[in-house]
């Protein structure tokens, strides 16, 4: 509660600030730059910081939302407020552009591919006859409400605050929907997430659009506050030091990105002051400052300045399951006994490493089939192949008769197969019941939109409502808020198989899911794989536990160097005299 | 356009080009050893040739100065970091590295720097200041971050191009120089006259590619940076000291970018922030190269090169839109090129 009230202190205090007498104007005009500067730092922490990707060209998008609304207010005849959707367009159909080009690659050349754009967009502006080349546009009018013009500081502060606020609520509530799970999911590398129908690519896509739709926001207000634009605002040292914020204030935290706003734009404004008289002459020095600051934070505090401040505000807290949530939809199930998947000489080879050789067989609808054999012996690459993870040399693979094996995995994932996997693969910044509500990705779908204005909230309780009902099935209840990545890895393990059955999967791979489990959890995890069963689930297990392996399966395939060796029922297999010489050695 | 200017622009790109492909592969390099996509090398190039201006100008230059800045910033930073399990020897090297070198080629460039002796003492010097800063930098900036991401490296060489931008015009101040050249005549090919400088910076790169290639390629240390770049904790196990292999890819690009400095300054005007526009040239074309291959990378950075001075010609002020925008549709081959999962690896 006390968090709450220094809050709304907060609030009240910036409210209030500009009506106080004595304060002197340029604090204020100050405080707009902050405000101006938090939009596009906020959209950076959503890339940078929740999506690990980066820009360093996002003043070039403050730049087209400038532009724009100057070329249309002083050319056109257009009032300010008409502006913005046009301002919104520019800047959204241009990162759209630049986001399809350069999103599907990895990691780095994003950002390299930000660095030509803000340079070339640099020189663009500057070139440009119409736009005014390097000296711009003047001219522009302010933003006017009935009769009263917002030329003053004080008038504007209000409207470019109440920007921030709104990109704080709707960005805080992206990241806590459907899409905000996704989004957060992407740092940790997209193999999870697609196998639970999470289109990665466009997740990215969202928040890259979004952060650019922000900066496009705080151009078409900077145009109208400053009343001029022209192309050094928007260049790439621009667009530096917004990353510098978004660094600095705490790259995962949407109110760091106000922080970092903060500190740069009033160290900026003191060092412009300092330095130069330091030094004797005249130059843009504060580039030190903040180059070593940039490397200092990322060395000292990568995390940022934010989490300081943090325990003072209201965090997300403990999430409150609604009990009564309607249920989701199922889907239709397989007959008992239906043939479910069938692999037929499915083939793998890295190079000239046949990793999987020619293997065939068989899971029918409710049997638990086990996958067998010493290490590397392909196990593991045939999942991938069944769940499209990687793809085969050759080979077919269908599910309930249909072909898969082209498919991406989050196509197979959508016809219901899920998996857990070897290594787990959890968000471990993620609650518990975050990460499990993965698996239900692709069950219902609210907008980005909806999300934002807070419209998904009964499918959203849905969906939560479904998580917190396997992650009870599966007996971790009472670690529903942790972090996923605070549990011990036997129970990861295990809340991998929650996130599996949320997805509501007629076929269940399970790698090595006993791994790491003590005794008792053994033998929980065998009664939840029997109560499975019985409630008609197919489930393919790769696991070197044997007790475990005879205990709950009704049919064994064996591999040993990629090539199945024998298959039948567990009694069968354990005197398979092939079996035990793969896994014991040969009499010489 | 007739043939003469047509060939003028050629030889133009192609001395360009050579440039760019020294810091594309200074770049290709670097990221292979040690991950870090290093956008300030274009100022170890600028500071070549600014370095080089005030030698062959009679005074001392600025780069003494802040060869003992960051000799003496790497040294606390170390000593500071490993105070509790230093030995005296080690003590003793980074003093001797940190220290006591950068304070002996002030004092050399002081005495020496008066009595302008020419190339001979000037182009050594000129190395001698900046390869050092190699490694003092990567100690500074990234070594501390050695087991970070890709793109946290990549956003501390952002950090690091910033304050050596600034440090730049502290030191250098804003105004732009061109060095004499270093060879005067001029040697007819066809129906021109080729500057022998213009030859000697197409020779040198040259020169130096093939120099990098017999490194790699037949010496052991070679061998063990090519190892470092395929696999870090493979070469770790193997015994391969990673952190040195780190330092040495960094006195490399050093070393290179000063050389490159050197022989570009009588071509151009450089001031202190000219720097990062020629070394996003050799990142245009280390991009072309996929990070990974050298060759691509040099065919590249000539391509690059001779784009740039025929749109000079044809569009002079949109010749850095143009440049810069070769990389869209790169990526966007690369896109469609790319096999699924591509971030995986990243």
């Amino acid at each position: 509660m006390q968090r709450r009230f220094i809050l709304i202190g907060v609030i009240a205090a910036l409210a209030l600030a500009p009506l106080v007498p004595g304060i002197p104007d340029f604090w204020i005009v100050l405080a707009n730059y902050i405000g101006l500067a938090s939009l596009v730092a906020i959209g950076l922490v959503l890339l940078t910081g929740v999506g690990g990707m980066t820009s360093f060209g996002q003043a070039a998008f403050v730049g087209f939302g400038a532009y724009t609304t100057a070329v249309l207010t002083t050319k056109f005849g257009f009032s300010p407020w008409e502006t913005l959707p046009f301002a919104l367009l520019t800047t959204g159909m241009i990162a759209l552009l630049i986001g399809l080009v350069t999103i599907r690659l990895s990691g780095h050349y994003l950002p390299l591919g930000t660095i030509a754009w803000g340079i070339s967009f640099f020189y663009l502006f500057g070139n440009i006859e119409w736009l005014g080349r390097y000296d711009g546009i003047g001219g522009i009018p302010a933003f006017q409400v009935g009769s009263f013009v917002l030329t003053d500081a004080r008038a504007s502060y209000y409207l470019v605050w109440l920007a921030v606020l709104i990109a704080i609520v709707l960005s805080e509530n992206l990241l806590d929907s459907r899409m905000g799970r996704a989004i957060r999911a992407l740092r940790d590398g997209s193999v999870a997430a697609e196998s639970f129908g999470v289109d990665t690519a466009r997740a990215k896509l969202v928040v890259f659009v979004y952060a650019a739709l922000l900066a496009g926001v705080s151009g078409w207000l900077y145009a109208h506050v400053l009343r001029s634009v022209s192309p050094s605002p928007f260049g790439l040292n621009a667009g530096v030091e917004y990353l510098l914020m978004a660094v600095l204030g705490g790259s995962g935290y949407v109110l760091g990105g106000v922080l970092g706003a903060a500190i740069v734009t009033v160290l900026r404004d003191q060092l412009q002051d300092i330095l130069p008289k330091l030094l004797g002459t005249g130059g843009s020095f504060e580039t030190i400052v903040f180059g070593i600051l940039m490397v200092a934070i990322l060395q000292l505090a990568p995390e940022g300045l934010w989490p300081l401040l943090a325990r003072w505000f209201p965090g997300r807290g403990a999430r409150s399951i609604p009990g009564e949530a309607s249920p989701l939809r199922d889907h239709p199930k397989p007959n008992q006994g239906e043939p479910l998947l069938t692999v037929t000489r499915a083939r793998k080879q890295f190079g000239g490493l046949v990793a999987v050789n020619d293997v065939s067989f068989a899971v029918k609808a409710g049997e638990i089939v086990g996958l067998i054999g010493p290490n590397g012996a392909g196990k593991s690459t045939t999942f991938n192949l069944v769940t499209g993870v990687l793809a085969s040399s050759s080979g077919e693979i269908s599910y309930r008769q249909q072909r898969i094996e082209d498919l991406p995995s989050r196509d197979i994932a959508g016809r219901g197969i899920a998996r857990t996997f070897q290594h787990v693969k959890l968000v471990p910044s993620m609650t518990l019941l975050e990460n499990v509500a993965i698996g239900a990705h692709i069950r219902t779908r609210p907008g980005v939109l909806a999300s934002m204005l807070r419209f998904d909230r009964a499918r959203e309780a849905q969906l939560l409502a479904e998580a917190a009902r396997q992650i009870e099935r599966v007996g971790l209840a009472d670690h529903m808020d942790k972090p996923a990545g605070s549990l011990a890895l036997g129970q990861q393990r295990v809340a991998e198989i929650a996130r599996a059955l949320c997805l509501d999967p007629a076929l269940l791979l399970l790698d090595e899911p006993a791994a790491g489990l003590r005794f008792g959890e053994k033998q929980q995890l065998a009664a939840l794989l029997q109560q499975l069963k019985q409630d008609g689930m197919s489930i393919l297990l790769v696991e070197h536990d044997m007790d475990f392996v005879m205990s709950v399966t009704s049919h064994l395939i064996v591999l040993d160097f990629g090539t199945k060796i024998a298959e039948g029922p567990p009694d069968q297999i354990s005197v398979d005299p092939a079996v035990v010489e793969a896994y014991l050695g040969g009499v010489e | 356009m007739n043939g003469t200017v047509a060939l003028f622009l050629a030889q133009d790109g192609i001395i360009n080009g050579s440039v760019y492909a020294l810091l594309g592969v200074t770049l290709v390099l670097l990221f292979a050893v040690t991950r870090v996509i290093f956008v300030p090398q274009g100022e170890f190039v600028a500071w070549g040739a600014l370095t080089m201006a005030a030698l062959q100008a009679g005074h001392p230059p600025g780069t003494a100065w802040l060869l003992i800045g960051l000799g003496g910033a790497a040294a606390m930073i170390e000593i500071g970091r490993d105070r509790h399990t230093l030995t005296l020897g080690r003590i003793c090297r980074i003093l001797a590295f940190d220290v006591a070198l950068p304070v002996g080629l002030l004092g050399l460039v002081y005495w020496l720097a008066p009595l302008e002796l020419g190339a001979i003492v000037n182009v050594p010097l000129t190395i001698a200041l900046i390869m050092p800063m190699g490694p003092m930098i990567y100690r500074i900036a990234f070594q501390p971050l050695a087991d970070a991401t890709v793109l946290v490296l990549f956003i501390a060489a952002i950090g690091v191009h910033f304050a050596m931008v600034g440090l730049g015009l502290v030191v250098f101040g804003a105004e732009g120089f061109r060095t004499t050249p270093l060879l005067e005549a001029t040697i007819p090919v066809g129906p021109m006259m080729v500057k022998a400088q213009s030859l000697a910076v197409v020779g040198v790169a040259a020169g130096l590619l093939a120099a990098l290639y017999v490194f790699f390629e037949r010496t052991l240390l070679g061998k063990a940076l090519r190892a470092t770049a395929v696999n870090r904790l493979g070469a770790r196990l193997v015994g391969i000291p990673v952190r040195s292999t780190g330092r040495l890819a960094f006195a490399m690009a050093a070393l290179i970018g000063a050389l490159s400095g050197i022989l570009i300054g009588p071509l151009t005007t450089m001031s202190y922030d000219t720097g990062f526009l020629i070394g996003l040239k050799g990142f245009v074309a280390a991009i072309i190269g996929g990070l990974a291959s050298y060759p691509i990378t040099v065919l590249a950075a000539l391509a690059v090169g001779l784009f740039e001075s025929y749109s000079a010609f044809f569009a002079s002020a949109f010749k850095e839109v143009i440049v810069f925008s070769i990389v869209i549709p790169v990526l966007l081959l690369r896109s469609i090129a790319g096999g699924r999962h591509d971030d995986e690896q990243a």
